[in-house]
């Protein structure tokens, strides 16, 4: 009788989506969609800090917020044009960056806000199934500015059961280049580091992504997404020291090389387990130029308390071998003249892990007492490195139709 | 060695499941156009793709960015 009760409850659910997506095509003005808010805090700690060298606090707390607006019109054609606005702000502080210049007591490196404002267009044909688009965002931290632009297109083809789709983007982005104190001002030996503290250094990134999507039956359907990533310009971090065991404590600043070429190929398949449970997997491959492999593999398991209410339990698993300019503290020898070396142990070998869960409320009628709240969304994550980084993510996402 | 080994497994599974698919028309899809089944990325994960963006040495293949945007990788 549940199990009935359930099926009707879950069916009536699904005729509401669906009429309301048929009610959508036809005439209509513009108007807004939905209004998105997510806000997030993260906490890390750990002792490999790459601004010391790879010693000391990574102790690092991220305040972000960010709210998105998202309006549509259907033309004469019946063709479907969207425009979202998005406006992020993140504020954080961290115990290693303070370190850039450890003799301020409360420097301007020890926290920072970054303002990351997008907009984007996305126009439609329903008749054809395709659409196209394209979006600009701009980025602005203390000492890190980005343009960033983007084209999209996507077919839908089989009566919708396969859809290819093709993003290219390109980010212009410009360091304003901070060393550690110890290494600014003339003649100080830094190994021919390029730059000299207040440069405007480039990094420029290009990135398609190609995909495919696919319903396999009514309960299955699949992705395989492959980007090609290039970047090139100032790819390391200046004011990361690095310490030799043949140069005492004298610091140098983080070398790696100008070019990075980048081809992650991920995997994603949903199931429908039973009226229920869904299963959400995920598997990701990465390779690039600087020799680092690495496999992620995810799994979420939604679980429906009602149609409408649902827990999701998940887990991540990551490896990657790091990149070989990569040495612990004080473990890089300048006599053996290497060109490129960090100790950020980012790029070490290491296997992560992640586990959370994610609660899910959504009403049409509108959520505590609040008739425009249609999603309520809580996510937690703890995440472990084996090198003894860990972090707590807690994220909370409402979204008002 | 092991990049041509996923590239073929890729290929494979591509091919396999679009050998295996059935037309599935639109009023067939209820159960796949459930909010939790969707492929694309989720608003609610954007802080965490974010951080491990940072943190990680792979980015990319999630739908997400694969480099630049911010001072992370």
């Amino acid at each position: 009788m549940k199990k009935i009760v359930y099926t009707v409850a879950s069916f009536m659910f699904f005729m509401n989506v669906a009429k309301a997506q048929t009610d959508s095509v036809s005439h209509r003005k513009l108007k807004i969609d939905e209004v998105n808010f997510v806000t997030s805090y993260y906490h890390q700690s750990g002792d490999h800090s790459a601004v010391t060298g790879g010693v000391g606090s990574e102790n690092l707390n991220d305040f972000g917020n960010s709210i998105d607006l998202q309006l549509s019109r259907f033309d004469k054609k019946l063709n479907k044009h969207t425009w979202n606005f998005e406006l992020g702000v993140d504020v954080y502080s961290s115990a290693s960056s303070d370190k850039i210049d450890p003799s301020t007591v409360s420097s301007a490196s020890s926290g920072d806000v970054r303002f990351s404002p997008a907009a984007s267009y996305l126009f439609e044909n329903t008749k054809k199934k395709y659409s196209w688009g394209g979006g600009l965002s701009f980025s602005q931290e203390y000492d890190y500015t980005s343009f960033g632009g983007n084209m999209v297109y996507s077919k839908s083809l089989n009566g919708g059961n396969t859809e290819l789709s093709a993003k290219a983007s390109v980010f212009l982005d410009t360091w304003k280049v901070l060393l550690p104190v110890e290494l600014r001002g003339d003649n100080i030996d830094n190994n021919n580091f390029k730059y000299k503290q207040g440069d405007s250094a480039p990094r420029n990134s290009y990135n398609l992504g190609l995909g495919i999507a696919q319903v396999v039956n009514k309960e299955l359907q699949v992705s395989l997404l492959a980007d090609i990533g290039y970047q090139t310009g100032l790819l390391g971090t200046a004011y990361q020291r690095v310490y030799f065991s043949d140069k005492g404590t004298q610091s140098f600043s983080e070398k790696l090389p100008d070019h990075r070429f980048k081809l992650p190929i991920g995997l994603r398949a949903n199931y429908f387990l039973s009226d229920r449970i869904i299963l959400r997997s995920f598997y990701r491959f990465y390779t690039d130029s600087w020799n680092l492999t690495a496999h992620t593999a995810e799994l979420e398991v939604p679980y429906k308390i009602t149609p409408f209410v649902s827990i999701a339990p998940y887990y991540r698993f990551y490896t990657q071998n790091g990149v070989d300019y990569f040495k612990p503290y004080g473990e890089h020898r300048m006599a053996d003249n290497p060109e490129f070396y960090t100790s950020d142990y980012d790029l070490s070998k290491f296997n992560s892990n992640l586990l959370g869960v994610n609660f899910r409320w959504m009403s049409a009628k509108g959520i505590l007492g609040i008739k425009p709240l249609n999603v309520l969304e809580l996510r937690y994550g703890y995440y472990s490195r084996n090198d003894g980084l860990k972090s707590h993510l807690v994220t909370m996402a409402l979204k008002f139709k | 060695m092991m990049k041509y080994v996923f590239f073929i497994v890729c290929v494979c599974f591509t091919l396999l499941m679009m050998a295996s698919c059935v037309s599935v028309k639109p009023y067939q899809k209820a159960k796949l156009n459930d909010a939790e089944m969707v492929l694309s990325g989720r608003s609610i994960e954007k802080y965490e793709n974010n951080f491990l963006m940072y943190r990680e040495g792979a980015t990319g293949g999630n739908g997400g960015r694969t480099g630049g945007g911010c001072g992370c990788n």
